[in-house]
């Protein structure tokens, strides 16, 4: 068959670094032979034969990876709690759930290199000692999931999954379910929820679910990107691993660059990248003779970056001073043709419409921030209302249960920070610069 | 595993894949949800019957498989249009003009998100993020994607599904 998946964008002046995406676009993903005459299969094997689960731990510690699914928690300390939880059922858990809208990295790599993650899932299960795993992919991805599916079975038939694998002890099995349309089954108690079967709501952590997860028992839940990241470092070493990066952000990041930009696509760059490289040299740039305004990052609990930092290094810590986050990676370039009042209406309206409604702060809360910022855009605001608004970002951001409501007020919280100018006009001025909210609609009728 | 199978609510050969998925998953509980899938995969949508039957097979309350049933963006209890048309309104496509594209959409088909033509013509949903940003803004209409559109062609798209654009 024809190799249909997408690769990362082209490289024209040497800043990307391809090491997630090393197959990606060059191999066959539905053949599995493909993947072992590019070395694929050798890395679990090797360890397998030949390294403990501890000095597996050890390596993934030591090349200082972190969680690619956006809080980047790290991914050696994860997998050790989970080691030396206690129980005689352990479960491993990928989250392809990719609930943030405008990001479509975890479905690239699924689609074009989905043995790269069951390898990774493979290795993982062998540190902790899982025997079991699920892969939840969001339904909205039905090539992923059928190359999913397509894949294990072929692992099975190779004799890479199943019982005692390669002769070893170790056995594994492992099974896609699926998402059925709602954001925070991203969030991890309420993605266990999910593949219980059951309405995906979040529970208060601890426990943890490396202590108490699936059925109860000890559960790793690592992202997509984070198990593709682990066969490169054992099969290069934790050491060239850790080399590349920033002191506190090791490896690369995959990003998925859309919006108003040159080029639309996926890419991959060592952390400590800057966002000029990245949109200018690597996207081309603002087409259409418009001048760049902000870069949305972290989905609708990041937040948007004005042009003034333009020059921020994407590592963790950098993206979080700026007001925004690393999230899962997706890049939504904006010109001076977007509205920041509409872009916070926007995530507001998503946050809003995707509360699980567990919890009032966030079920109500978001409700009542979105009314605000609806009478903004539409010119009927008071400045009492913008102190509303602040109030309530304040009370919503420290009372949820969860990370979908401690972190929906974000995308308000930066834009007020970086483009407060915007809201007066809209409440002072009752114009939109931008010409893009009702309240400049109704004037251009008149 | 639990062996002992329920009869489906009638003949009707769909029955069978949503029991072979039953199955597979060896009638438990956490089988719900693919079990709701693969109903509405076979019907269309999920009827009172289908939510009873799966409910009975795998041992849950109507309680619980409503509670689902319902959580769940994906799913729909009512009957959906000959057509669908599925308008993304993720945060490129937004940017792109995708709000632009809903509007002549609703307005070409008289109907707003969520809801389907009086004469079950055409089905109108929004989705979060197709996955296919590059392509923004982007449509499916009736399982195939298409990408960056302009709201006149989006519409004469759904006109020709009404039967009255040429
Ligand atoms: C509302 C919400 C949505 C989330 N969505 C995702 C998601 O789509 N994909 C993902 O990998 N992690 C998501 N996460 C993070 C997960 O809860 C979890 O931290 C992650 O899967 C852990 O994997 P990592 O350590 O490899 O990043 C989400 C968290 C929250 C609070
Ligand atoms: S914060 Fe929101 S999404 Fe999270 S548990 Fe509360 S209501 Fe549900
Ligand atoms: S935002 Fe529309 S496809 Fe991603």
């Amino acid at each position: 068959m024809a190799i249909d998946t997408v690769g990362a964008l082209p490289d024209e002046n040497g800043k990307q670094r391809l090491i997630v995406l090393e197959h990606a676009g060059k191999i066959d993903p539905e053949d599995i032979e493909a993947y072992m005459a590019v070395g694929g299969y050798a890395t679990c094997s090797d360890v397998l034969q030949s390294m403990t689960p501890a000095e597996v731990i050890e390596q993934i510690r030591n090349s200082g990876l972190r969680g690619r699914g956006g809080a980047g928690y790290p991914v050696g300390l994860k997998w050790s709690t989970v080691a030396k939880a206690h129980g005689s059922q352990k479960y491993i858990v990928c989250n392809g759930d990719e609930g943030d809208p405008g990001a479509f990295m975890d479905r690239s790599i699924m689609e074009a290199d989905p043995h790269r993650v069951l390898e990774g899932m493979m290795i993982a299960a062998y540190a902790v000692g899982a025997s079991r795993g699920y892969l939840y992919v969001r339904a909205e991805y039905p090539l992923a999931i059928k190359r999913l599916k397509h894949a294990i079975k072929q692992a099975e038939k190779h004799g890479l999954l199943g019982i005692n694998i390669s002769g070893t002890p170790f056995s594994l099995s492992l099974q896609v379910r699926l998402g059925a349309g709602a954001f925070v089954c991203g969030e991890e108690t309420a993605l266990l929820a999910s593949i219980e079967g059951r309405r995906g709501q979040p529970r208060p952590r601890p426990p943890y679910p490396a202590e108490s997860g699936l059925w109860g028992c000890p559960t790793l839940i690592n992202n997509v990107e984070t198990y593709a990241n682990i066969v490169p470092i054992l099969r290069e070493g934790a050491e060239w691993f850790a080399s590349i990066g920033t002191e506190r952000s090791k490896g690369t990041k995959v990003f998925a660059l859309s919006g108003r930009i040159a080029r639309t696509g996926m890419i991959e760059v060592p952390m400590g990248t800057t966002l000029r490289e990245i949109i200018y040299d690597i996207g081309g740039g603002i087409p259409d003779g418009r001048t760049f305004k902000a870069v949305q990052t972290g989905g609708p609990s990041g937040g948007c970056i004005p042009a003034a930092h333009i020059d921020t290094p994407v590592d963790y810590e950098s993206l979080k001073q700026v007001g925004s986050m690393m999230g899962s990676g997706g890049m939504i370039v904006m010109d001076d043709s977007s509205c920041m009042v509409d872009v916070a209406k926007y995530f507001l309206e998503f946050c809003m419409t995707e509360s699980c409604g567990k919890c009032v702060p966030c079920r109500v809360g978001t409700a009542q921030m979105y009314g605000l910022l609806e009478k903004i855009s539409e010119g009927r605001a008071s400045l009492d209302d913008l102190a509303l608004l602040e109030d309530l970002c304040d009370m919503v951001a420290n009372t949820s249960l969860c990370g979908l409501g401690q972190a929906a007020p974000n995308p308000v919280i930066s834009t007020l920070r970086y483009f407060r100018d915007e809201y007066m006009a809209h409440i002072v001025d009752k114009t939109c610069p931008a010409h893009v909210c009702p309240v400049s609609r109704k004037e251009a009728v008149r | 595993m639990r062996t002992n199978t329920i009869a489906p609510p009638s003949d009707d050969k769909r029955w069978r894949i949503v029991q072979a998925t039953m199955r597979r998953h060896g009638f438990a509980p956490d089988a719900l949800i693919e079990a709701l899938h693969s109903a509405q995969e076979a019907f269309g949508y999920l009827d009172d019957d289908a939510l009873r039957y799966v409910g009975k097979s795998l041992h849950l309350p109507l309680s619980r498989v409503y509670g689902v049933a319902t959580f769940y963006n994906l799913f729909t209890l009512k009957p959906q249009g000959e057509h669908t048309c599925v308008v993304c309104m993720g945060t490129a496509c937004y940017i792109k003009g995708g709000p632009d594209v809903l509007k002549a959409i609703e307005d070409a088909a008289g109907v707003r998100k969520g809801e389907t033509t009086p004469d079950k013509k055409v089905s109108l949903l929004v989705a979060r993020c197709l996955g296919a940003c590059a392509l923004a803004p982007a449509v499916v209409f009736d399982g195939e994607m298409d990408g960056q559109l302009a709201p006149g062609q989006a519409a004469s798209r759904i006109k020709e599904w009404m039967g009255d654009g040429n």
